[in-house]
């Protein structure tokens, strides 16, 4: 395999892996953090817009670990460095 | 297919361009400027106000009361600041329902700069209320070993403020993208209907997250002496 398969193939499969495997952890700790805002609502109901708003808080910055991940796996897949570099050493030995 | 509106050219010339997360971004300056504009031209104090009048103090007593629920006493020094963090960010996800429109916080460039203004804000409010010297010490509280920690804290969470909102703007339109190009017509719709809900709720979130850190910056430490009962008794009423 040349360079540029290699590039291709491995780019793609991390890039699947990335966003699989980084989604994980997030969405188990938006699960226990959901559920236990929820038991506390029910304990005690008038925080509940404290308990709200925390709770958001909260999962945005569970959520930004599983964005980090798709940002990596959308710059492996569209904007990836290593793809162009090859492209262009591709083009320049065409154009010779 | 492009990440973002940064890529959408309108005009160049040289290196020069102007691209659609420029222009998306002016055209949002100007809706929300000229329209608080033609609605604060003729205030009431009375009962009798315009609907628009009645909207827009809805939405600053809503980020006030938001302001001090975060620790701000004073929230007239920051509602500036925050409340347009907030409006922009907000009306930049909203805009998504008018065809041919993308976000410009779906750029990184966009985020990044305000992400950089809540960088430089936070000093800025610390030193005001604190002054130079006390934000200073600020950074080597509760020891001073966690002075590197704190520096390198502040620098992740502006990364961090930067990408969350990016991540989440530029996922938004690139789904309804692809999934444009595969099944046109029912799920796009739905799916621009949780990027709504994703994209107010992270505009939410920056602009509390901007109203925690200042919080946390210009929170005073010095405790004002509690008079003494003992000492100074409170003078009998006078009968």
């Amino acid at each position: 395999m040349d360079n540029m398969t290699i590039i291709a193939v491995v780019s793609i499969i991390t890039a699947g892996l990335t966003i699989a495997l980084g989604s994980i952890g997030p969405a188990l700790g938006e699960g226990r953090a959901v559920s236990t805002a929820l038991t506390s609502l029910a304990q005690q109901p008038d925080a509940s817009a404290t308990i709200t708003r925390t709770l958001f808080v909260g999962l945005a910055m569970i959520e930004s670990i599983a964005i980090y991940c798709f940002v990596v796996s959308m710059i492996l897949i569209f904007a990836n460095p290593f793809w162009n570099h090859a492209i262009a050493g591709v083009a320049k030995a065409a154009g010779k | 297919m492009r990440l973002s509106a940064d890529q959408l050219i309108f005009w160049q010339h040289g290196f020069v361009k102007l691209n659609g997360t420029i222009g998306f971004t002016w055209g949002l300056m100007l809706v929300l400027t000229v329209a608080s504009w033609l609605v604060t031209r003729k205030l009431s104090t009375d009962l009798r106000r315009s609907r628009w009048q009645n909207l827009l103090e809805i939405v600053v007593s809503a980020i006030e009361k938001q302001i001090t629920d975060v620790g701000l006493k004073q929230p007239e020094k920051y509602i500036g600041f925050l409340g347009t963090l907030f409006l922009f960010v907000a009306l930049a996800a909203a805009g998504t329902v008018i065809p041919g429109y993308e976000p410009p916080t779906g750029s990184l460039s966009t985020t990044a700069a305000l992400a950089l203004c809540v960088f430089v804000a936070v000093p800025l409010f610390g030193i005001e209320e604190q002054g130079l010297g006390g934000y200073l010490v600020s950074y080597t509280k509760p020891t001073l070993i966690m002075l590197p920690f704190n520096i390198i804290s502040e620098l992740s969470r502006t990364l961090a403020l930067a990408v969350r909102l990016f991540g989440n703007m530029m996922s938004g339109t690139m789904i309804i993208a692809i999934l444009l190009t595969i099944t046109p017509f029912f799920f796009p719709v739905v799916m621009t209907l949780l990027g709504l809900l994703t994209g107010m709720v992270q505009a939410y979130i920056f602009s509390i997250l901007a109203a925690v850190y200042i919080a946390a910056a210009t929170r005073t430490r010095t405790r004002k002496p509690v008079p003494s009962t003992i000492l100074d008794p409170a003078p009998a009423p006078k009968t």
